[in-house]
């Protein structure tokens, strides 16, 4: 865990993604920004121009700094303009896109999947696809069935793109860095709960691998696996865990594909139990495909099923009794370990 | 005037498209060529008239019927037909076939099997080189089928408020399968839908190379100055069916006979002679120094092996990493 020192500040995880691609932009001309209000107010001369700084104000230094030749408001045309990344990947640039809601892809689908994803396949590795899009995701904020979805389980399922679901300020820096300056299209995704949540961030420019799963917490009885905002919430379930005597370890992996099998399974193999936690609708969910490869890979550690803990096979409501109910809460991680007892 | 040795370029381009792909519907019916092929046949002034004003360094993107594309932009005739035969010599290695031929080397940016697939990536690629300011122009191929995807016309919009160097170029052969053009688009011509984007719409003959050639030079130098996009809608014919083994019930023989009869390679053979730019007898030197070349294009492709079956996944992920510009 990174320590608090002179070249370490707090930030909000937004403001580590906005560090990250100013960082990117300063060191490499090719990265570019682009999406719907990543200034805001585009050509209404200087006083109103950058009026938004994207919609969660993560592009709001870059404008400034860049100008409207490397950071573009886009019209609203996701297909347009994400398509029109992908080109521009495949032409030298590695352009940052704003997609603003995970939600919001479907717009875009083919461009990600028929065009990014199977470029480099098909043309038999001649194309580098630098590119990577920025979506927000998740429930908790009462934005609705069309604001909220995770989606990483379409994109984790895609061959070609690289899927990246940070929980914390310090790996949304450095797993952004990494993500722009990958030669393979990556979707990252950023959770709207923790856009606020601040944690330590070193002001320097650093990379953090894809691929590598990180440990929040080492137990000896249970393995929960959380992705996203649910790493949270698993690490105060296994809090309390301790306290009734159950020692959980608690597996954040940081990216989904690449995922971190190895370091999983060894985890299992420990422990002789898994709990997976996704905020999203269980069928053919990324809880389900680290179940399946735990379950072919590590059976026999296995002491009992792997449990799922994921939202229900619903889209996200609306209103706040049935948003409450939506996502895994604490209570029950908690219970889906006692479960297995 | 267009100088002789243009016009002379010209014929070669789509004499070289049209044997080409005369060979490929031949080795095609010996059933050696894996998968469907889409042929150009007929089409050839579109990619011949366009490219003659692009450089190496120009984008191109493509369609499902994209071997003339490919052709006009330069790109080896071996390793083109090995990439339709699958081969690991091919330009993709064999892991795109006839309808993702690729050729980044020379802006390339695929052959696409998604009806208007290229046309956001043209879009892309002009925007790289606004961004960069390193000049380049960007074509998008599309069939009058494209003309009705939504993807269009986003990416018409977005060249026109950047002012991207992008020629759209649409080659309308009046059918998209077996929907004719006048069925499903609402206007005569897809180039008057340029006016709702702010933009010049042209239309060009495709049975007269020189009229496309004058045409796409004017946008292509209009794309170049920085002032914008074009699009250029060229009224073409396809002599055959959608694919090799079309039935083709949609039109009848008199129709086909009629496209035939306006043969932009014939025209620009008969407009040579009369001029006096070049003999009979060179003409046929140009055609046998042709055939010649397709036959050794189809020998490298027989030659070469097919994929080794435990690299069914390699490729996914691109392995040239390019030097990071970064210190960390």
């Amino acid at each position: 865990m990174v320590t608090t020192t002179a070249a370490t500040r707090s930030l909000s995880l937004v403001d580590a993604v906005g560090e990250a691609m100013r960082q990117a932009m300063e060191a490499d001309p090719n990265v570019i920004v682009m999406g719907e209000d990543v200034a805001g107010g585009a050509g209404r001369g200087e006083e109103k121009e950058n009026a938004m700084g994207g919609s969660f104000g993560a592009t709001k230094s870059l404008y400034p700094l860049f100008g409207p030749n490397r950071v573009r408001d886009t019209p609203i045309s996701e297909a347009g303009f994400v398509g029109a990344a992908v080109g521009a990947a495949a032409a030298g640039l590695r352009p940052v896109v704003d997609a603003m809601w995970a939600d919001f892809t479907g717009l875009a689908f083919d461009q990600i999947y028929n065009q990014a994803s199977k470029m480099s396949f098909m043309f038999g590795g001649q194309a580098r696809l630098p590119l990577t899009i920025r979506v927000a995701m998740g429930s908790g904020i009462g934005a609705g069935a069309q604001h909220s979805g995770t989606l990483y389980a379409i994109y984790t399922h895609l061959p070609g793109v690289k899927v990246v679901v940070p929980s914390t300020p310090y790996d949304a820096k450095g797993l952004l860095l990494e993500s722009i300056f990958d030669d393979a299209p990556v979707l990252f995704f950023e959770h709207l709960k923790l856009y606020v949540a601040r944690g330590p961030v070193p002001a320097d420019a650093y990379r953090i691998p894809l691929g590598v799963a990180e440990v929040r917490r080492v137990g000896g009885d249970v393995t929960i696996v959380a992705i996203a905002a649910m790493v949270d919430r698993a690490l105060e379930a296994a809090e309390q865990l301790a306290a009734d005597g159950t020692s959980a370890e608690v597996i954040d992996p940081r990216t989904l594909s690449p995922l971190d099998v190895a370091t999983i399974v060894a985890s299992v193999e420990k422990t002789g139990a898994l709990v997976v936690v996704d905020e999203s609708p269980p069928q053919c969910s990324v809880a389900s495909e680290i179940a399946a490869v735990v379950s072919e890979q590590a059976f026999d550690s296995l002491n009992g099923p792997v449990r799922r803990v994921t939202a229900p096979h619903a889209p996200v409501p609306f209103t706040p009794s049935l948003e409450a109910v939506y996502a895994p809460t604490v209570q029950s991680i908690v219970d889906a370990v006692g479960s297995l007892a | 005037m267009i100088e002789p040795r243009t016009q002379l370029a010209l014929y070669r381009t789509m004499l070289t498209i049209r044997v080409f792909e005369q060979r490929v519907a031949r080795e095609f019916r010996t059933g050696e060529i894996p998968g469907f092929v889409h042929m150009y046949i007929g089409q050839e002034a579109v990619a011949a008239g366009v490219c003659a004003s692009l450089g190496d360094a120009d984008y191109v993107t493509s369609t499902h019927r994209g071997h003339g594309h490919c052709v006009a932009k330069g790109c080896d005739l071996g390793r083109m037909m090995a990439e339709i035969y699958g081969r690991e010599d091919g330009l993709c290695k064999g892991r795109g076939g006839s309808m993702h031929i690729a050729d980044c080397s020379r802006g390339m940016l695929g052959a696409n099997a998604i009806v208007g697939g290229g046309i956001a990536l043209a879009t892309g690629a002009g925007l790289a080189s606004s961004v960069r300011g390193s000049g380049e122009t960007a074509v998008a191929f599309f069939g009058d089928g494209a003309a009705n995807q939504g993807v269009l016309h986003e990416s018409l919009n977005l060249a026109a408020i950047w002012k991207l160097p992008v020629v759209y170029v649409c080659e309308n052969n009046g059918f998209a399968e077996s929907t004719p053009s006048s069925y499903a688009t609402s206007v005569p011509d897809v180039a008057m839908r340029a006016a709702a984007y702010g933009i010049p719409g042209v239309v060009a003959d495709g049975s007269d190379v020189l009229e496309v050639y004058a045409a796409a030079r004017t946008a292509v130098e209009r794309a170049r100055a920085g002032a914008g996009p074009t699009l250029l809608e060229v009224k073409t014919h396809r002599f055959m069916g959608h694919f090799e083994g079309d039935p083709d019930r949609y039109r009848d023989d008199d129709e086909r006979r009629a496209t035939r009869e306006r043969d932009a390679i014939a025209g620009l053979h008969d407009r040579l002679l009369a001029s006096g730019h070049a003999t009979e007898d060179e003409l046929e030197a140009i055609r046998a120094e042709i055939e010649a070349a397709v036959s050794k294009a189809v020998d490298f492709a027989r030659a070469s092996p097919l994929p080794d079956p435990a690299e069914v996944d390699r490729y996914v992920y691109p392995e040239l990493l390019a030097q990071s510009a970064t210190a960390w």
